[in-house]
């Protein structure tokens, strides 16, 4: 807001000696209290990145603790309230704190870069979101310390989850900290999307755009349709329990049945808004290493976007058992399956890509091998339970396990550490080790094939989920004892993983532009890219801008002193006029402060609720007050090309 | 050296264990692929034929991929043409998933319809009440009447079909018995039903399948198959009520079964003991296991039970006795005596 370079004369980034100007302009302030003020798309990606890998760190440390408990029949180093809890944070953990924040924070990292523009369409939204999403983990791990977790599940059946049988304030807390961290992942997907749709490069026609900001395109789009669902069924479930409405309680005329129609309709939309960017980070990877195109462009992109409409229409899969009638649910079966098939032809485009190439099997490339191997498996089990008179044996029980981390940990973690080997030399400027990286992919990947492949045996025996405790005579003790063992050194892999992200910078070599010689935009950027990402804004005219050989064309007349991008038309990228950004500003913290707050107080006196309300009111007010510095300004002298390419 | 080898002859027994999907024999089976039932077989058939046809897709896709990268590792590497690349994924990528994705819908939707039908007419019908962590079992006649209640052990006969109509009386839970037919949920505000028909006398372990809070991992039930005279003399002492109290001691235990309050929970026909909230004790002797099939129903068993419901199951809705040891052994007498 108030610190642009007031100059009596404007000055613009192809100008000679403007590049201090443009620095400045685009710094985000240092300092404590200056780091609650930046809209900068790279910190607040950087920060969606690492806060969702401490997250995953707390998680795993939840599941090793559950496979303490779970190490032998019986097993007294737990009860099963505090199982459960833990249970309960470590798949909300994943789920909401990890798998979506990661993706959305490489996507708020990555797609600016990518599209050759200098902040995300809404700067201010963007940091409100992320303080929101710190706010709602904070607030839910301390719950788990207080000893008043959430304790049905992650997703909470009801009548378990009503006021009935779980009066504490456990489940409350989990439905205020669900919808508002919702918000987090509603701001982050709308700016996404209208970054990609109208920040795009001059030039860059849609057919042009790199596959990785196709996959964030669509997981935005099916944020925007899912996270509602959830948001209206945890606010319905807070009204219930709060002010006795009977939307999900049979003896008042409702039923409970609508909340699992509600959670689901989320709940299956978000596995694929985690698996989308998954599956783009890996065209990604593969082309490059590659240093080859993706084959069929068209039929990948095609693919994810009907992954994206197609996982709209499962989520009675997860209902199979209810005693919905056989017709009605058999139209789920045929979607289940069907949905194979979009993956299906990814996969052949990969292995066509591969195909004949030498490649340098460095760890983003062992990663992505590792994701074909358990990705595949997992899907091959997702289609097995995707028949009803199967999944009447296998739903609910470790088979499905098996299947979920199999997907989940083969289809999104699998990727999503190929992208952070990938990426970190672009973010911090330093190459991971290889070698620690080679220990930890192998690590995890013998860890986590050792861990969930027996899963699948021990659902066929009998082995129910979401339990603290099995008896001796089930015959289930070993198996799960090798499960654990295998859990722990999985977990030492991805501990080796965190180790060289941390140690790294002091021990490599910098990294360069572009290590990898990889075809996208960000690579065209210094790594770690400058306050302003490019000097110049690019021209693009073709898909694989870096590997062309002549020099890119760059974009005249952006303002240098104050933060200013280009607007493009949708489809075929041309220019449409000039946007001015917001510099850093302490709104976004106040409101998210005075939202948080109002959730949270809901819980304990719904008045509150009305008093956050209010205060939020005030934040927006002081965040939207305008403040056009410029308007101050003469014009820009005569005969300078305004607005232009060169 | 000792150590080592016992470790690899328990790795090999492992591994050999896990490659053959055997279930762990020697306990007591939960197995969904020991099918006992036309009904489970029916399930554990298009299990396997699912296992290999995912187990061929899974070895082809990972050749290909080996092959591929092979290929780069030649001296003069050769990328596929444009054509080849278009075929492979066409074949590989829609086609020959489309036909394998066609054939695991049809047949699953056929043996689906069979599930989901109607039982035939001469099917025994029950009715299965779900509690926090109990089933109640009631034998219904030709009206829906009850004729004989009990809990966690539901006894049928051999090749007659079997009704299972499924209540809840508080949460969500799931009637599972893997050897028997897939799972159906209980739901509070529905009924739902499923049948099954037993080839084989046996006995059949279940287990609640959707979590349903403190203990729901202990929630199991029985399911003993046997011939229809077994059958029929078991269900007709089901329904007469609690024999009178034999000898003094156990005339006194249950003298302290209603002194220490537990008819207030319990029922136990033939007395005034009529509480709903827990299972039906008048035949609880006949009964193979307590605490819905968590401990064998032995006199030492049955004692912890009762002194200390939390020593076993955390968080069960029965409350502690305060009996002293004179007071517990005419309990267990009497409880004993309930055949």
């Amino acid at each position: 807001m108030k610190n642009h370079p007031h100059t009596e004369q404007a000055i613009f980034d192809d100008q000679e000696g403007a590049e201090p100007i443009l620095d400045k302009t685009w710094l985000s302030p240092p300092g404590f209290f200056g780091w609650f003020t930046h809209v900068n798309q790279r910190q607040i990606g950087f920060r969606f990145v690492v806060t969702s890998l401490i997250f995953f760190a707390l998680g795993g440390l939840l599941a090793l603790l559950m496979r303490l408990q779970l190490v032998q029949p019986e097993n007294t180093l737990m009860g099963a309230e505090f199982y459960h809890q833990i249970m309960t944070m470590h798949g909300t953990t994943m789920m909401f704190f990890f798998a979506v924040p990661a993706m959305e924070g490489l996507g708020i990292y990555l797609v600016p870069l990518m599209l050759g523009t200098r902040d995300m369409s809404f700067p201010r939204l963007n940091a409100f979101g992320y303080y929101v999403y710190l706010i709602a983990g904070i607030t839910l791990y301390l719950a788990l310390f207080l000893g008043m977790a959430p304790d049905t599940g992650w997703f909470s059946y009801v009548p378990l989850a009503g006021i009935d049988y779980s009066p504490g304030q456990g489940v409350s807390f989990w439905t205020t900290m669900i919808t508002f961290i919702e918000i987090s992942a509603l701001t982050a997907a709308v700016e996404l999307i209208v970054t990609i749709l109208k920040q795009r490069a001059p030039g860059m026609t849609l057919n042009r755009m790199p596959i990785f900001v196709w996959s964030i395109l669509v997981m935005s789009f099916m944020i925007v349709f899912a996270m509602p669902t959830v948001m209206v069924g945890s606010v319905l479930l807070a009204l219930d329990r709060t002010f006795a409405t009977q939307f999900f309680v049979a003896s008042g005329g409702g039923d409970p049945l609508l909340w699992q129609h509600l959670f689901w309709f989320f709940g299956h939309p978000e596995v694929y808004i985690i698996v989308v960017p998954a599956l783009g980070i890996v065209s990604t990877v593969i082309s490059t290493f590659c240093q080859r195109e993706v084959f069929g462009y068209t039929a990948v992109v095609l693919s994810m976007v009907t992954i994206g409409f197609v996982s709209f229409g499962l989520w009675v899969h997860h209902m199979f058992t209810t005693g919905l009638p056989h017709l009605g649910l058999s139209f789920f079966t045929a979607a289940s399956a069907m949905i194979a098939i979009p993956s299906g032809v990814q996969i052949f485009c990969w292995i066509a890509t591969l195909w004949g190439s030498k490649i340098k099997f460095k760890t983003p490339m062992l990663f992505i091998m590792g994701f074909f191997a358990v990705f595949v498996i997992g899907g091959l089990t997702g289609v097995m339970a995707a028949s009803i008179p199967f999944d009447m044996q296998a739903h609910d029980s470790y088979f499905v396990v098996a299947h979920l981390h199999y997907v989940l940990i083969g289809g999104a973690v699998l990727p999503f550490f190929a992208g952070l080997y990938y990426w970190y030399p672009k973010m911090t400027g330093s190459m991971l080790s290889e070698r620690l990286g080679c220990w930890s992919f192998w690590l995890i990947f013998i860890g986590l094939n050792l861990t969930f492949f027996p899963m699948h045996q021990l659902g066929l025996d009998g082995m129910p989920r979401r339990v603290y405790t099995y008896l001796h005579n089930m015959g289930w003790g070993e198996v799960n004892f090798f499960v654990t063992c295998a859990a722990f050194l999985m977990a030492f892999g991805f501990l080796l993983t965190f180790i060289n992200t941390l140690i790294s910078p002091y021990k490599s070599r910098a990294a360069g532009n572009n290590p990898w010689n990889a075809d996208t935009l960000e690579w065209w950027a210094q790594s770690p890219p400058r306050n302003y990402n490019f000097r110049h804004l690019p021209v693009i005219s073709s898909r694989t801008p870096l590997w062309q050989k002549a020099p890119l064309y760059k974009v005249t007349g952006i303002r240098a002193d104050r933060r200013e991008i280009i607007i493009t038309t949708l489809l075929d990228a041309k220019p449409q006029g000039v946007c001015i950004m917001p510099s850093p500003t302490y709104w976004p913290f106040v409101l998210a402060l005075t939202v948080g707050f109002g959730f949270l107080g809901f819980m304990f006196k719904p008045i509150l609720f009305v008093v956050g309300f209010f205060l939020s009111f005030f934040a927006i007010v002081g965040w939207l007050w305008p403040a056009r510095p410029w308007l101050a300004e003469k014009p820009p002298e005569e005969g300078h090309p305004v607005r232009g390419l060169q | 050296m000792h150590f080592w080898t016992k470790l690899n002859h328990k790795a090999i027994y492992l591994v050999v264990l896990l490659t053959l999907k055997l279930p762990l024999s020697y306990a007591q089976s939960q197995s969904a692929i020991q099918p006992a039932t036309e009904q489970a077989r029916g399930i554990s058939y298009i299990w396997w034929s699912m296992f290999w046809v995912a187990v061929v897709v899974f070895v082809a896709v990972m050749l290909l991929l080996a092959w591929g990268l092979w290929r780069g590792k030649s001296k003069k590497p050769t990328q596929l043409s444009y054509l080849a690349s278009r075929n492979l994924v066409i074949v590989a990528g829609i086609a020959v998933p489309l036909v394998t994705v066609i054939c695991l819908v049809g047949g699953s939707l056929m043996l689906g319809r069979s599930l989901s039908a109607s039982p035939p007419d001469n099917a025994l019908e029950v009715r299965i009440t779900g509690w926090m962590w109990w089933w109640q079992i009631e034998y219904l006649d030709e009206n829906s009447n009850t004729i004989a209640t009990t809990a966690n052990e539901l006894h049928v006969p051999i090749n007659r079909p079997i009704q299972v109509y499924l209540e809840s009386g508080d949460v969500i839970h799931s009637f599972w018995v893997p050897q028997l037919h897939g799972k159906t949920d209980l739901i509070p505000g529905r009924t739902n039903s499923s049948w099954f028909e037993v080839d084989v006398s046996g006995t059949f372990r279940g287990q609640c399948a959707e979590f349903c809070g403190l203990q729901h991992a202990l929630m199991g039930f029985l399911v003993v198959s046997e011939p229809q005279a077994e059958f029929d003399a078991w269900l007709a002492n089901q329904q007469v009520p609690a024999q009178p109290p034999e000898n003094n001691e156990v005339l006194a235990g249950q003298r302290v079964f209603f002194e220490a309050g537990c008819h207030q929970c319990h029922t136990i026909r033939g007395t005034d003991a009529a509480g709903t909230a827990g299972p039906d004790l008048t035949h609880l002797a006949s009964r193979q296991s307590i605490a819905s099939v968590t401990r064998k129903n032995s006199r030492a068993h049955l004692g912890g039970w009762v002194a200390d419901p939390n020593g076993i199951k955390p968080g069960a809705k029965m409350p502690m006795s305060q009996l002293d040891a004179k007071e517990l052994s005419d309990l267990l007498d009497y409880l004993q005596s309930l055949h």
